[in-house]
């Protein structure tokens, strides 16, 4: 090999020289690449080798373009050949998340563009879908525990003990399945108790039994 | 991976697809098909190593490992191929009389035409190599192999590799010159 006028790294210049072919081919990692290219830059025997190489390079191809290609026949042979071997399972993934994967593999890139349009579109139409919602969620305001509950039932207007604590009430209100459907006005609230019509006799001995307890200082049926 | 990446249709090849094998096979057959005919020297022989090379990946495609490229694996198992073929038909004296038929034509008249073109000259010395030197001049300036995948394809050393490379150069240029084309190297 030709010896070249400057050592190039801790390359040998013989290794440099070795390395020309694959140089012009591109297929040289990126540290080998530099350091051909400074020698190329500081040898120009080296660089005129190069240039030979770079014919042989174009020849190479231009020969073995000229071979042509094989005929139909290849491509039968080997059909059939699949044909007459064991049929093979198609073996399934268990990890969904590959199957997933493996799916999307085999989508061509024009079914991909498809189907992210129509994810795009379902975007937009759950968009819309929740905005609907919301709004009309808005419309309707606020609502609290005392909002207007079912109709039937009795319904009873409740004064508090100036005291009593909302852990309380709470309770007061679930052991007599009741709910607060208004108020407070001037103190009292409006309240729902059971989900049935009761008779006259019931609702007093109704009232009777909250007037009983000792967080309600007022209790008087209404409608 | 990419969709349809090489190694992404060997994973399906190997789960029994045959359109992958199809679309595999669409986009390295020439390749494959034009390093055997370099190998072996003759078209029926290449044609039928072509259906050998797919079928084996067909039957190996669960195996493939992705240690080098798709591309890589196929020249390996196109040369094992040839390499068989090449050995039952006891042709490796056949080149040297190739090479030695191009070195006598020196003195020939068309030769000396031949001279005002070097890049004929060339070709028809890149022709006359042994396989050897055609192989690596082929694997390297051709499919553009580096020189780790030209040493898994010819399952030989890196440095054998460069060794080869520059030996195959060096023959080619001394063919270049008994055909009359001087080109100052070596």
């Amino acid at each position: 090999m030709i010896a070249m006028t400057l050592g190039v790294g801790a390359m040998e210049p013989e290794e440099i020289e070795g390395l020309l072919p694959w140089h012009a081919t591109g297929t040289l990692n990126p540290r080998d690449a530099r350091r051909v290219d400074e020698a190329l830059a500081r040898d120009p025997q080296l660089a005129k080798q190069y240039a030979l190489i770079q014919d042989e390079i174009a020849e190479t191809i231009h020969v073995n373009e000229s071979l042509g290609a094989p005929s139909s026949r290849a491509m039968q042979r080997l059909l059939a050949a699949i044909d007459g071997e064991p049929s093979r399972a198609v073996r399934r993934s268990s990890n969904v998340i590959a199957q997933i994967a493996d799916f999307i593999v085999s989508l061509s890139p024009r079914t991909l563009a498809y189907s992210a349009a129509i994810g795009a579109i379902a975007l937009l139409l759950q968009a819309g879908v929740i905005a609907a919602v919301v709004t009309t969620k808005t419309t309707a305001g606020y609502q609290t525990a005392s909002s207007d509950g079912p109709s039937v039932g009795t319904r009873a207007l409740v004064g508090f003990q100036p005291d009593s604590k909302l852990a309380d009430i709470s309770q007061f209100l679930d052991a007599h399945n009741a709910s607060i459907v208004g108020g407070p006005k001037a103190g009292l609230f409006r309240i729902q108790l059971g989900e049935r019509a009761m008779s006259k006799d019931e609702v007093d001995a109704l009232m009777k039994e909250l007037r009983a307890d000792k967080i309600v200082s007022f209790a008087q049926p209404t409608q | 991976m990419q969709a349809n990446s090489d190694e992404s249709l060997i994973a399906r090849i190997a789960q029994g697809d045959r359109l992958a094998m199809k679309v595999l096979y669409g986009r390295h057959h020439v390749r494959v098909y034009r390093f055997a005919l370099r190998l072996t020297r003759d078209e029926s022989v290449a044609e039928d190593l072509i259906s050998e090379v797919f079928l084996d990946v067909w039957r190996q495609a669960g195996k493939f490992e992705g240690r080098s490229a798709v591309s890589t694996w196929l020249l390996a198992i196109t040369r094992f191929k040839a390499l068989s073929v090449l050995r039952r038909r006891k042709d490796a004296e056949l080149d040297d009389e190739t090479a030695a038929a191009i070195e006598d034509t020196s003195d020939d008249p068309e030769v000396v035409l031949e001279k005002q073109d070097t890049g004929n000259a060339l070709r028809q010395c890149i022709a006359a190599l042994s396989p050897e030197h055609r192989e690596v001049i082929d694997l390297v300036y051709y499919h553009e192999k580096s020189v780790e995948e030209a040493a898994t394809i010819m399952n030989i050393p890196e440095n054998t590799v460069k060794t080869r490379m520059f030996y195959a150069r060096k023959k080619l240029a001394g063919l270049l010159k008994k055909a009359g084309v001087e080109r100052g190297w070596p």
